[in-house]
């Protein structure tokens, strides 16, 4: 029978099949932990004498409390406040315990940990990749089933390396035509959200199909899978090609060789069989798109940053949402003056990110009043950034140039945007209080937000790009 | 935990489509290495005004919601992050069910594990909920929701039949899962894989 690549990489990991009274039982490739959601987890195999079962399948790292100054002694973590620094140590004294090897502040492999996975080849097509947070669903970009999971079940990971779950329906997303230059992977997955709302994709995996799809780099498709979520979605999943292979190809936990060769033979029959059905497709044409920006308070409430706002639904359903963001209906956005521009998060912190936003901003400077924070997603990806000497464009653009971290997305290591500010971010979520309490969130791409800095008010990239 | 098979309560209604889990307990309050005691983080920036004092105007903060152990709110529920501590915070908040006409995928799975019952029920039901403050009767045994009325008929739902049995049971889910571990042996020794 035809199988979707979902169906095939499902397979290939029951080890218990699934009845009317039980759930199967998946076998999980690889486990991301960090230090926001594993410490209940780890309490509980401590209550019940259990260890961490597969220590190599299970790659540890810090990246949500952590702060964004640099760390060189234990001390200077006491920038994020006594309980997110007694978080970062609960991780330092739970890894110890459990003999987990730890990126830890002094290890150069360090990150975001949905950038370091993919970035030290630990991701790979065909796996099962689970972590207890959302944005798991980046690692589909190559090929991998891989979402987010609760604390109880990083708890059935470690003890037992597999969990119970009952298989979710598939949706192909075919993206057709070619995105236009200024239009990034970043405003296609809004436009896609726009288009499916943000819970179009409950219960389902995704699959990302189609000419758009198999243009983008793997920084693109990252960015694409990374926001499946915010379409509700349990998982999203792009099929391994040249493009994949050629990032895999050399990195550290990749076998090199004869055995690398043997691995993409095996890869390359990670796609959708012709003739596989789908639960539900859904079809966009990436040729007319716009750079997108959301206007609301979830990623589904998003329009091309050059049409005016669409009016008040009638049912008074987005009130709420444009009296938070104090943002009119029916006005054009671009112009809407900006206070904080955040680069960074695991959906736009990535080389590529980072190059494009320097594009807009080499020789120009942050606009008066603007405050504009860039932090790299991983401190490979920083040293590669310094290495092309991007942080002195930034710098002398007036921007913060920081340590890899989540920061500014959700503000946990005190990295926030003020109550009643506005901030251009190119994070995934813009909901209520996300950057900070009463903080106001819109999404864009990279070169958006960059445009934004310079011109002090939301911007459209394009005409940056004409002149460079 | 111990088990539930029924909850007879008044509702509370939280009438918003979307309600995300950084609604339902903010990143802020996420730095915690515990379980307990999130109850007054729960739906905090919504209840509390920035002197941190109650806002009597956010709906839960009203008179007649104190003391309701079901929460009916607006459709796809506990949408965003994939923090437990979005239910752990209800629960210690004292909600035992939330009922929606859609409850997002994760924050279902987490609410099973915990015993908090997510409840999905038609638009046309939910619609009805959300108009006005009932008591209800969730029969987890029956799978069926009975409204609080003369004539009032038992509204099915459904529910995943393997998490019913663990809420009933009062049982969690590890024990089960450590069971399998012969199958697991010998999943890993068939791919060439063992410890």
């Amino acid at each position: 029978m035809a199988k979707t690549l979902f169906d095939k990489v499902w397979d290939a990991h029951v080890v218990v099949p699934e009845t009317d009274d039980t759930p199967a039982v998946l076998y999980i490739d690889l486990h991301l932990t960090h230090e926001v959601t594993s410490p209940q987890a780890f309490t509980v195999l401590k209550e019940r004498g259990l260890p961490v079962r597969r220590i190599d399948r299970t790659l540890a790292t810090m990246d949500h409390s952590t702060p964004t100054t640099p760390v060189h002694t234990l001390k200077d973590i006491e920038v994020v406040g006594p309980s997110a620094s007694a978080q970062i140590r609960k991780m330092i004294d739970n890894c110890r315990e459990f003999g987990l090897p730890l990126r830890d502040f002094d290890s150069d492999e360090r990150g975001i940990v949905h950038i370091i996975g993919p970035e030290l080849g630990a991701t790979q097509p065909g796996k099962t990749i689970v972590c207890g947070d959302s944005h798991t669903s980046t690692h589909g970009a190559f090929g991998a089933l891989a979402f987010g999971i609760g604390t109880t079940e990083v708890g059935h990971v470690l003890a037992s390396q597999c969990l119970l779950q009952r298989k979710p329906k598939s949706m192909a997303v075919n993206v057709e035509g070619v995105l236009p230059a200024g239009v990034s992977a970043k405003d296609l997955i809004l436009a896609i959200i726009g288009k499916i709302g943000v819970d179009g994709g409950t219960g389902h995996v995704i699959e990302y199909r189609g000419e758009a799809i198999r243009s983008l780099d793997m920084a693109g498709r990252m960015t694409v899978c990374n926001m499946s979520i915010e379409a509700g979605a349990r998982a999203g999943m792009i099929a391994p090609d040249d493009t994949t292979f050629d990032y895999l190809r050399g990195r550290n936990l990749v076998p090199d060789g004869a055995e690398f060769e043997a691995l993409v033979s095996q890869w390359r029959t990670l796609v959708t069989d012709d003739g596989a059905a789908f639960d539900k497709t859904v079809t966009i044409d990436a040729s007319q798109l716009a750079p997108m920006v959301t206007f609301g308070t979830n990623p589904g409430m998003v329009t091309a940053i050059d049409q005016p706002l669409p009016p008040r639904p009638a049912d008074g359903s987005w009130d709420r949402a444009f009296d938070y963001m104090r943002i009119e209906p029916e006005q054009p956005i671009v112009g809407t003056p900006v206070d904080v521009v955040f680069v960074g998060s695991c959906t736009n912190a990535r080389l590529p990110d980072l190059l494009a936003t320097a594009d807009v901003m080499r020789g120009r400077r942050v606009a008066d009043g603007v405050r504009m924070l860039v932090v790299p997603g991983s401190q490979a990806v920083k040293r590669e950034a310094e290495a092309l000497g991007l942080d002195s464009v930034f710098q002398a653009a007036g921007a913060e140039w920081r340590e890899s971290g989540c920061s500014m997305c959700l503000g946990m290591n005190g990295d926030t945007v003020a109550s009643g500010k506005l901030a251009v971010s190119t994070s995934n979520r813009n909901f209520e209080g996300r950057q900070g309490i009463g903080a106001r969130t819109i999404l864009a791409s990279p070169q958006t937000a960059a445009a934004s800095a310079i011109n002090g008010v939301v911007s459209d990239p394009r005409p940056f790009l004409n002149q460079a | 935990m111990t088990g539930i098979t029924s909850i007879v309560s008044r509702t509370a209604v939280l009438n918003r489509a979307d309600v995300d889990t950084d609604q339902i307990i903010p990143a802020r309050f996420l730095t915690t290495t515990s379980r307990q005691g999130l109850g007054s983080a729960a739906v905090a920036d919504w209840r509390y005004r920035d002197d941190g004092s109650e806002d009597p105007d956010f709906v839960l903060n009203a008179p007649h919601n104190q003391g309701a152990e079901i929460l009916v709110a607006g459709r796809n529920f506990g949408c965003g992050s994939s923090r437990e501590h979005a239910p752990w915070a209800l629960l210690d908040y004292g909600f035992k069910a939330v009922i929606s006409s859609e409850i997002a995928d994760i924050f279902r799975s987490n609410s099973l594990k915990n015993g908090l019952l997510p409840i999905v029920v038609k638009p046309d039901f939910h619609e009805q909920l959300l108009a006005e403050q009932v008591t209800l009767t969730i029969d987890l045994a029956a799978r069926a929701v009975t409204v609080d009325k003369p004539s009032a008929v038992a509204v099915p739902f459904e529910i995943d039949n393997f998490s019913r049995y663990c809420i009933m049971q009062g049982i969690d889910q590890m024990g089960f899962l450590m069971e399998q571990m012969p199958a697991i042996e010998a999943f890993e020794a068939q791919r060439g894989d063992t410890i």
